[in-house]
């Protein structure tokens, strides 16, 4: 039998993958199951309602949107599962339940169908949710964080915490240390605990899900220049850059967001060019401008500018040969000007 | 008879199908920037269609006079001064409503819809079909603003013409101050207005809905859609070189006689 099929002679392609799409987004869910499970130990069981309530939301807009739409049923491939989960991950976990369902909405219908369904997206959904919701209700998404563990006291009101970020900004506040920095401390749903989002990294690594450069060079762009920011304002730089990195979502965005195959570069070069402007549109944000986080903005501006990024790193195929640039373009352009001065 | 029917043509297609902002995409500036208050949109809708009808009867009367080359700053010097007059009767009358609006009411003068008309009716038409397009437009024009501020407004404040009363007080009436929604709403209920939807994404995205609404009901019709089709939307198309360089491209094909009507024009 296997000699047969040896011997038949098809129309490419001839290597196949057993990845398929559920496959990887299957994947990505399991990456993401530690820092679910972390999320639930550290703010409790509201964890598992807002994150039912986005997978439901996401994966019900997903059926009836492709239905309206009269396109084929994706539900399958597991995406608004993954767009669900990422979604809560970038909530507090106080936020008001309609709320997180309105974000679900917007992540799916708005920013994924409208735009054609899964691989046509033009920016990552959970992420483009995750602004809206920031843009409407500032109050909801970004103030009255929970602490870490507080659902455990009976006085959860005494025990909400400012964010590690806005802490550090303030300078006056207290700190949680660089262990509880990297298992447990107040913020999103999905970023409270470092640890759990690099054991997700590495399972996609090994699982061959993710190649680990966008990563690997977001959180470096950012390392870099808080060393050297850190070197010139701050008392003790490593420190400060430890904070800088274990804080905000820049873990979450570097392993989960950033490395969405839809809209990220499909070249090495192109996704080295990707990450460090991440990182250094994150870094300025969070250095310069007003507001204390900016890893959702900076992925989302890169996203934006991954089809140019893709042309200019365009491989050329074996055995083309480059064209001089200043040949003939420049000749077709002046004798076009010459064309038109004659015509006034 | 038949000209009664022509003139009520030119009344309706300004309503939906020539709609002048969700199906011909002019005046989209104000249109975005205003819609966030009923009240306002209200209040820029009728002081543009009083440009327009004026401005379109006035251009319709001198068509005969205006030479064809200084065609487009007569127009505006035409537009400018009835913009003037408006705006001198909205300061005197309702100034909380020119306080809103601020530099778009100025900003009518070189409002697309306006200039638009006047290029490509009112200077071939004649008075009365050109008034009759003129508050067609008009009303398309603040249809098409009021259904966009009815969404902003309702979602993005919880309210309904709030502020009315600037507007109201013209005729008196100053108890009236707009309908709250979302705060009435009971404590098991409530919710929060959507921000977003009165900032400028949220204008857009309202823009982008309506749209292919319209163009739904347009569709049904037997009409064109309203896209962006390359250069036509484009206003320098009759002057671009690219279009001249480019004569077997697509833009070219599609108008070939404006285009070299507009060139030989402007470049003699």
């Amino acid at each position: 039998m296997s000699d047969e099929r040896l011997l038949t002679a098809s129309a490419s392609p001839h290597i196949k993958s057993p990845a398929t799409t559920s496959r990887i987004m299957l994947d990505v869910i399991i990456a993401l199951i530690p820092s679910l499970v972390a999320g639930v130990l550290i703010f409790g069981p509201r964890v598992l309602a807002v994150t039912g309530v986005t997978v439901g939301f996401c994966v019900l807009s997903e059926y009836l949107s492709r239905r309206a739409m009269k396109r084929s049923n994706t539900l399958g491939d597991l995406s608004a599962v993954v767009t669900g989960v990422i979604l809560a991950f970038n909530l507090p976990s106080t936020i008001p339940l309609w709320m997180a369902a309105f974000g679900s909405v917007i992540a799916i219908v708005v920013v994924k169908q409208m735009f054609g369904g899964i691989g046509q997206n033009f920016v990552n959904p959970a992420l483009l949710a995750r602004i809206v919701l920031m843009v409407s209700f500032p109050a909801e998404m970004l103030s009255g964080w929970a602490n870490a563990f507080a659902w455990r006291n009976d006085n959860i009101d005494a025990l909400s915490a400012a964010t590690p970020l806005a802490a550090l900004g303030d300078g006056a506040k207290e700190l949680p240390t660089l262990f509880q920095m990297f298992f447990a401390r107040p913020g999103c749903i999905g970023e409270a605990c470092a640890f759990a989002l690099i054991l997700g990294g590495l399972y996609l690594t090994v699982r061959g899900v993710v190649i680990p450069v966008i990563p690997f060079f977001f959180v470096g762009t950012v390392a870099v220049f808080m060393l050297i920011y850190g070197a010139a304002t701050q008392e003790n730089a490593l420190t400060f850059t430890l904070y800088q990195l274990l804080g905000g979502g820049l873990l979450l965005g570097a392993i989960f967001m950033a490395t969405d195959y839809a809209t990220s570069p499909l070249s090495i070069k192109g996704k080295i060019i990707f990450a460090v402007g991440c990182g250094l549109i994150t870094s300025v944000i969070r250095v310069f401008g007003n507001m204390t986080e900016g890893v959702s903005f900076s992925i989302i501006l890169m996203n934006i500018l991954v089809p140019h990024i893709d042309r200019l790193t365009a491989p050329t195929p074996f055995g083309v040969v480059k064209e001089k640039k200043s040949g003939k373009k420049k000749e077709g352009a002046e004798a076009a000007a010459e064309k038109e001065a004659a015509k006034a | 008879m038949a000209e009664k029917t022509t003139l009520r043509k030119e009344f309706t297609k300004g309503l939906l199908v020539e709609n002048p902002v969700l199906r011909l995409v002019l005046g989209t500036c104000p249109t975005l920037a205003i819609s966030t208050s009923m009240t306002n949109s209200i209040g820029m809708g009728i002081s543009a269609m009083i440009v327009l009808v004026c401005s379109n009867i006035a251009i319709s009367m001198l068509r005969r006079v205006i030479p064809s080359k200084v065609r487009i700053p007569a127009y505006i010097v035409v537009i400018a001064s009835f913009v003037t007059i408006v705006q001198m009767l909205v300061k005197a009358f309702v100034p909380a409503l020119d306080s809103a609006l601020g530099v778009y009411l100025p900003l009518i003068v070189v409002n697309c819809i306006i200039l638009g008309r006047a290029e490509a009716f009112a200077g071939k038409n004649s008075v009365a079909a050109s008034a009759v397009d003129g508050i067609g437009m008009g009303i398309g024009f603040t249809a098409a603003l009021l259904c966009m501020a009815t969404i902003r407004e309702f979602f993005g404040n919880g309210t309904l013409f709030s502020g009315a009363d600037s507007l109201l007080n013209l005729f008196g009436i100053t108890s009236f101050t707009g309908i709250e929604i979302f705060s009435r709403l009971p404590e098991s209920l409530h919710i929060e207005p959507i921000l977003i939807l009165i900032l400028a994404p949220g204008g857009f995205f309202t823009f982008g809905l309506l749209m292919a609404v319209s163009n739904k009901i347009a569709e049904g019709k037997g009409k064109p859609k309203a896209e962006l089709r390359g250069c036509d939307s484009c206003p320098m198309s009759g002057s671009c070189s690219l279009i001249a360089r480019d004569e077997a491209g697509d833009c070219a094909e599609k108008q070939p006689a404006q285009a070299t009507a507009n060139t030989t024009g402007g470049d003699a």
